[in-house]
């Protein structure tokens, strides 16, 4: 049999906001020892329900697997699996640099401009820069400013909205109406 | 003042709707509005206020005092094996709460409904590393279906409402509800409401038509098909529903070792059981089937062995009613993602009546074959110490295949399997999953408590007994009238069988020197007897059915003998070996 290759895989769970959840979410990786890549757990549209966003990289069996067991988490409304190209996705990116750095050439304003970033805020000891983008784009910036003295750098989770036409609200009722079947 | 027998009557359960009670009283009352008459449980300080409020409701509801919580879970498990209705426990915060896990973990691997509750210190003093507290709710995460910690008296009807219907529908589990000694204590206005669904869950799920009519057309076309059922069939209450499906079709069907008692063992399309130390038949028949039907089963290791080489040749068809399990390790042609009853039914109405005679003939040509390697020595043995399998035998014919069966973990668990002839409906109790030693002994008294006159039988190796010996204590004050049958062996068998055959007889740490059995029983006022030799056997085994209350009996067997056939791990289910 041939081995299935790792690859990126977004996952979106949509769940009742309730405490424990994350941790419930979490051991399912742990326990098959794959490695969550970057994880972020945001309120969505409709009040009351959360939204976690999880990247992994693992292969398509492993992660389809993955998934069902988080659908049978009690709390959990739903959870979608994409590949790269099924979803838009951002990340941002801060970047701490010392404001002399800045003054003294616009070569760093020149990065700035060029790779879609901005500039969040200038003080007298540092400036911050952001950068919304995928990940690729914001780790080559960074490599780009590290001439500069990058003295600190972060960036977030992925967050990603699926190219599909579901509606978070009509999926809900969906579930809702699936619940009741006896 | 009312007395306290007056108010525990349950009719008049509902005059406390409406009025202001404490934390604990609503536990109880609760359990009482589901259905809930028996639980298991150890006090300590973080639940004694539920102990408290139990004290006047006695006589509705029957408190059973376990020696150790571990036993509380398990007895809960055999109550819920055999009744089908959750099995109740009840522990204490910190240590009490942790001895527990095990149990927990048992009835999640093996799909069993129980409701354990939980003392917790006060809310104020989570998170302080308070005397006893622990947190149980991070510790019972990843072997629960569901948990939760109440620390508001009101969420109390509500989140034990959640919690029953979680435990017994879609695929049955273990839920926990950790209840801070303030929530016990504190007044609200009680209030219960049975809960109907959970919008995030969806433990039916709905039958897709198309899925029914693609399994059916495999079926029809079948010449070689083979069916493969678990417990799943016991959980949806499918065992009819199987046997039709199968006689429309004539189609052989074999269980596994949790599917055993849900299909007729003395039926001509019954042949055997599946797995490690399965039946001959059974196993090798999975690589020669063309369609294989798995029903309610989850194709375990100790099932499938070397998955790179099981029924590779085969369409596979799945029914199963939990997701996740459809092509987990097994790839399926066709699923049918829906209840065994419900599937069952739909693909008997669409699949033709057919006859598979000479197929069935090769499951009988193999039963042959085992019977003359194995079977008849292991149950007829003429010479030589008492074997197991005797033992087995003698008490099938003796009850007529219609006692409760409860086996511990080892040799004597799969000679059982093997042996016994489980006719009458949810009888056989095991843990499959977890192999759990010392599950049986406290799994019989829930066993006996889950439904009444019904014989229950505990086998029990030598070195599980002493896992959980200590609810003979239990099965002494409640008079509980289980058989308790004691293989010895004097070594821990399996394991010892496991380090002959592939660790070149390197005895290392499996040989027991053990206590008189039978002493301690009478310590416990529970009668004993030991038996070594063969002319008493029968005689011996029959009187222990016919005493009225508990009894031990100790067999002393043959202490280096194996169980075959066997499939050594990693192998294919081809290369079962036959002694
Ligand atoms: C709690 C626990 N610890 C260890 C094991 C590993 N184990 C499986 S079978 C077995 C031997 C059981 O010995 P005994 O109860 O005497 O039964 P026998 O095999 O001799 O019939 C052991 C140690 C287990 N299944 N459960
Ligand atoms: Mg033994």
């Amino acid at each position: 049999m041939q081995k299935e290759e790792n690859k990126e895989f977004t996952l979106s769970i949509l769940t009742e906001n309730k405490s424990g959840l994350l941790n419930r979410i979490t051991i399912i990786f742990t326990r098959r020892k794959i490695n969550i890549e970057a994880i972020n757990v945001s309120e969505t549209e409709v009040h009351g329900v959360s939204r976690f966003t999880i990247v992994v990289r693992s292969t398509h069996e492993k992660a389809v697997k993955v998934v069902k067991q988080i659908r049978k988490i009690i709390e959990v409304l739903g959870a979608f699996l994409y590949e790269e190209d099924e979803v838009h996705y951002q990340e941002i990116a801060l970047y701490k640099l010392p404001t002399k750095m800045l003054t003294s050439s616009n070569q760093i304003e020149n990065l700035v401009r060029s790779s879609g970033a901005r500039v969040l805020t200038v003080g007298e000891e540092y400036t911050i820069i952001e950068k919304t983008g995928h990940s690729h784009e914001i780790l080559s910036l960074l490599e780009q400013l590290k001439p500069f003295d990058v003295q600190e750098f972060i960036k977030s989770g992925r967050i990603a909205i699926s190219k599909s036409k579901r509606q978070t609200v009509s999926f809900l009722e969906e579930m809702e109406a699936l619940s009741l079947v006896s | 003042m009312e007395t306290a027998t007056e108010i525990s009557k349950p009719e008049k359960i509902n005059q406390f709707e409406g009025t202001e009670i404490s934390g604990a009283q609503a536990i109880i009352l609760s359990l009482i509005n589901e259905g809930v008459d028996t639980v298991f449980g150890y006090p300590g300080g973080a639940i004694m206020p539920v102990y408290d409020a139990l004290y006047d409701f006695q006589d509705t509801f029957k408190h059973y005092l376990v020696r150790h919580e571990q036993g509380a879970v398990h007895a809960a498990q055999g109550y819920a094996r055999v009744s089908g209705k959750p099995g109740v426990c009840l522990a204490t915060s910190g240590p009490g709460a942790t001895n527990l896990i095990t149990g927990i973990a048992d009835a999640q691997i093996d799909s069993t409904p129980v409701v354990c509750i939980t003392g917790q210190v006060f809310a104020p003093l989570l998170g302080t590393d308070a005397f006893q507290e622990t947190d149980v709710v991070g510790i019972s995460m990843p072997v629960t279906k569901w948990n939760y910690q109440i620390t508001d008296a009101s969420e109390i009807p509500e989140v034990i409402a959640k919690a029953f219907y979680i435990a017994k529908s879609g695929r049955p589990g273990p839920v926990l509800i950790d209840i801070t000694k303030d929530a016990q204590v504190s007044k609200f206005i009680y209030e219960y409401k049975k809960c109907i669904n959970i919008r995030s869950y969806q433990p039916k799920p709905v039958i897709k038509p198309k899925e029914v009519l693609a399994a059916a057309s495999l079926i029809n076309e079948a010449k070689k098909p083979y069916i493969v059922f678990g417990q799943g069939v016991i959980i949806a209450d499918a065992q009819k529903e199987l046997l039709s499906f199968a006689e429309k079709a004539q189609i052989p069907a074999a269980s596994t070792l949790l599917g055993l008692s849900a299909f007729p063992p003395d039926h001509p399309l019954y042949v055997g059981y599946l797995g490690m130390h399965g039946n001959y038949g059974p196993n090798i028949k999975t690589n020669e089937c063309d369609v294989l039907i798995a029903v309610g089963m989850r194709f375990d290791d100790r099932v499938t062995g070397d998955l790179t080489r099981y029924a590779k040749q085969a369409k596979v068809i799945h029914i199963e009613i939990d997701e996740a399990e459809i092509d987990k390790n097994v790839k399926t042609d066709v699923s049918i993602h829906a209840d065994a009853k419900e599937a069952l039914q739909a693909l008997t109405e669409h699949i033709k009546p057919n006859m598979h005679a000479e197929w069935l003939q090769e499951f009988r040509e193999c039963e042959k074959i085992e019977y003359e390697k194995i079977t008849k020595k292991e149950k007829f043995p003429e010479s030589g110490q008492i074997k197991m399998a005797e033992v087995v035998e003698q008490l099938s014919s003796i009850t007529d295949g219609n006692a409760v069966i409860v086996t511990d973990v080892g040799q004597h668990q799969m000679v059982t399997s093997r042996y016994y002839q489980f006719k009458s409906r949810r009888s056989n109790i095991t843990s499959g999953g977890l192999g759990t030693m010392g599950f049986a002994l406290p799994a019989a008294i829930g066993a006996r408590l889950g439904e009444d006159d019904r014989e229950v039988i505990a086998i029990i190796g030598d070195g599980g007994i002493q896992m959980s010996i200590q609810e003979l204590g239990t099965i002494f004050q409640y008079n509980i009238p289980v058989k308790i049958v004691i293989l010895n062996n004097n070594f821990l068998g399996m394991v010892r069988q496991w380090q002959q055959l592939f660790f070149a007889k390197r005895y290392s740490s499996t040989e027991m020197t053990n206590p008189d059995f039978i002493k301690i029983a009478e310590g416990y006022s529970i009668k004993g007897k030991k038996v070594t030799e063969r002319e008493d056997l029968r005689g011996s085994l029959e009187a222990m059915m016919e005493h009225n209350g508990p009894y031990l009996m100790e067999v002393e067997v043959e202490k280096e003998e194996n169980v075959f056939p066997m499939i050594p791990t990693g192998e294919s289910v081809s290369n079962i070996l036959l002694g």
